[in-house]
């Protein structure tokens, strides 16, 4: 097994550390193999933004994205700039606050958005979009376990919003069942 | 807060940057001196954190020339020194490092390879400093470069760098690059009494009887610490075993000599390569640094099209495993070297190959890491 994920956004949304998260659950708490390799704009923080992750049960010797099976798009930009490159039967997750989609991407088999920003933003801290946007990705993928994920960002965040950000993840895998449920409603529908 | 801070057991997910500043510390680095520059910085900036917590001292320096004479001045201090640094920093170093070896100070600088020449590309990936790592100061010497491919050695590696250096006391490189600095993986730092040490060597001989420069037969002079009653001149001058300057051709070729033949006599013990499939194989990659990740998903691609393939990495550049690529030219018909410059190592496979192998260069300007089929193809142009 070997996926391919992209988290793209601007700088200072934290899209390296949903990465971050994400690859230390898998390679750390989930007994898979991770990598993540991040490219971002000479400044820090409002340019362009992206991180690629890869876990597989193997080793992973190539640690790009070639295969772009689950796109994490937390900006219109990093939506317009990767959504065409996405893998035909692939995940394409959106905050719904920050990417409006035109034209559903032909290749997603999976199209999804989650309030990601504005739920941080009534948690208290909007900061906490990204870790919204993790529990979601989790929650529809089931890429890693959820427990694995828990332990991740209780480990990764600041000392003191471990409680805050495990939150905003637990909302993000709400919102995961609700669309997931959706989905497949929806799949009922079309084959009939 | 103590020392046994200084090894983070443990399973972590880090990168490279970070975990060669962790293999630092586990080594018993306890002075960094140096100047942050992308995409090194995160090592600066993890020891600038972490050393207060091990007693140890981090100096941010004026520049990269500074640095290296810090690191070198710690050293005879009696501390484990280190430093890190990328593309015009590795530059500024290079007479210093000279200095290093002609004082025979063990250290360790650790250069994250970025695109140059000059400030190039900082934020992106270069492997074009590998020539400079062994011939960059000028003068007659030796150098060990290692070359990890990952986090995890970046750790293990640098801990390896500290050894050697001991070892032969001299300053080591760790010839790492942007994608293994920024990349981030699991690194599994293991309990302290599993790291293996190298301690510096030290003389037992009191201060009347030493002889700071005198050898024995592994050509390695034994060191004191500054401080504790000894009175040694140590200069970049060629010096006798003494210490002090005598400049004429006889002291020079006694001097210059041992420098390079303590490393050249080790070479086979120093080097280290892994081989994958290079028995029976008709072509070998030959590869270091992230480069090697690369050429392994080249290599599945062409054994999956049925080519007897296999790949040699270069886990140390410096010494250069010479034996092994003359053998293995008289059983393959070609090398393939993919590296991210427009020809280094290259030639170093082509002198031992000595027109027994064609040996096929896949350049790359910098930037990026190669695309895997660039190799594959040519593997399929060696075979044609």
């Amino acid at each position: 097994m070997r996926k391919e994920i992209r988290i793209t956004g601007f700088g200072g949304q934290g899209i390296v550390l949903a990465g971050y998260i994400l690859g230390k659950a898998a390679s750390v708490y989930d007994q898979k193999s991770a990598t993540l390799v991040q490219s971002y704009g000479p400044e820090a923080r409002g340019s362009a933004c992206a991180a690629q992750v890869v876990i597989a049960t193997d080793k992973i010797h190539y640690p790009y994205v070639r295969h772009q099976e689950i796109l994490a798009a937390m900006s219109q930009e990093g939506y317009d700039s990767h959504s065409g490159k996405l893998e035909p039967g692939g995940t394409l997750l959106y905050d719904r606050d920050l990417v409006e989609i035109i034209e559903r991407p032909p290749s997603a088999a999976l199209l999804a958005g989650v309030p990601a920003t504005r739920t941080a933003e009534k948690l208290g801290r909007r900061m906490a979009a990204n870790i919204v946007m993790l529990g979601f990705l989790v929650g529809c993928t089931r890429i890693v376990k959820k427990d694995a994920m828990r332990e991740a960002v209780r480990t990764s965040v600041p000392p003191g919003t471990e409680e805050f950000n495990l939150t905003a993840l637990e909302r993000g895998f709400t919102y995961a069942r609700e669309a997931m449920r959706e989905h497949k409603q929806t799949q009922a529908k079309e084959s009939g | 807060m103590s020392a046994k801070h200084a090894v983070l057991t443990g399973e972590h997910f880090m990168n490279g940057d970070v975990a060669a500043a962790e293999g630092g510390l586990a080594a018993g680095c306890t002075f960094f001196g140096g100047y942050p520059i992308t995409p090194a910085t995160e090592v600066a900036e993890r020891m600038s954190e972490r050393l207060p917590e091990v007693d140890g001292i981090y100096i941010q320096m004026e520049d990269e020339i500074a640095s290296m004479c810090a690191i070198l001045g710690a050293a005879w201090g009696g501390a484990k020194s280190m430093t890190s640094t990328s593309g015009p920093g590795f530059s500024l170093m290079m007479e210093n490092l000279g200095l290093g070896f002609m004082t025979e100070t063990p250290c360790v600088l650790v250069n994250v390879q970025r695109g140059g020449p000059s400030t190039g590309l900082p934020t992106l990936v270069g492997q074009q400093d590998i020539m400079q790592a062994r011939w960059g100061s000028h003068g007659d010497y030796e150098v060990i470069a290692l070359a990890p491919n990952s986090p995890q050695e970046c750790f293990d590696l640098t801990i390896e760098a500290f050894n050697l250096s001991e070892q032969y006391r001299m300053p080591v490189l760790v010839m790492t690059d942007e994608v293994i600095g920024h990349m981030t993986e699991k690194v599994v730092i293991p309990p302290p009494e599993q790291i293996r040490l190298t301690p510096r060597r030290y003389t037992r001989r009191p201060p009347a009887e030493y002889v700071p420069f005198a050898t024995g037969q592994d050509l390695v002079p034994e060191m004191i610490k500054f401080g504790e009653g000894y009175r040694v001149h140590i200069t970049g001058l060629t010096h006798d075993e003494r210490g002090y300057p005598v400049i004429n051709a006889t002291e020079q070729a006694k001097l210059v000599r041992r420098l390079v033949d303590k490393v050249r006599r080790n070479a086979e013990r120093i080097l280290r390569v892994e081989e994958d499939g290079t028995d029976g194989a008709e072509v070998v990659i030959v590869c270091y640094g992230i480069t090697s990740r690369v050429a392994q998903m080249a290599l599945e691609l062409a054994r999956r099209k049925r080519k007897r393939v296999g790949l040699m990495r270069l886990v140390t550049v410096w010494p250069f495993p010479e034996a092994r690529i003359r053998e293995l030219a008289r059983q393959v018909r070609g090398f393939v070297v993919p590296e991210i410059n427009l020809g280094q190592i290259v030639y170093e496979v082509e002198r031992c190959a000595a027109g027994q192998a064609r040996t096929l260069l896949v350049p790359h300007a910098g930037g990026d890491v190669h695309p895997p089929e660039a190799i594959l193809r040519a593997i399929e142009e060696v075979l044609s």
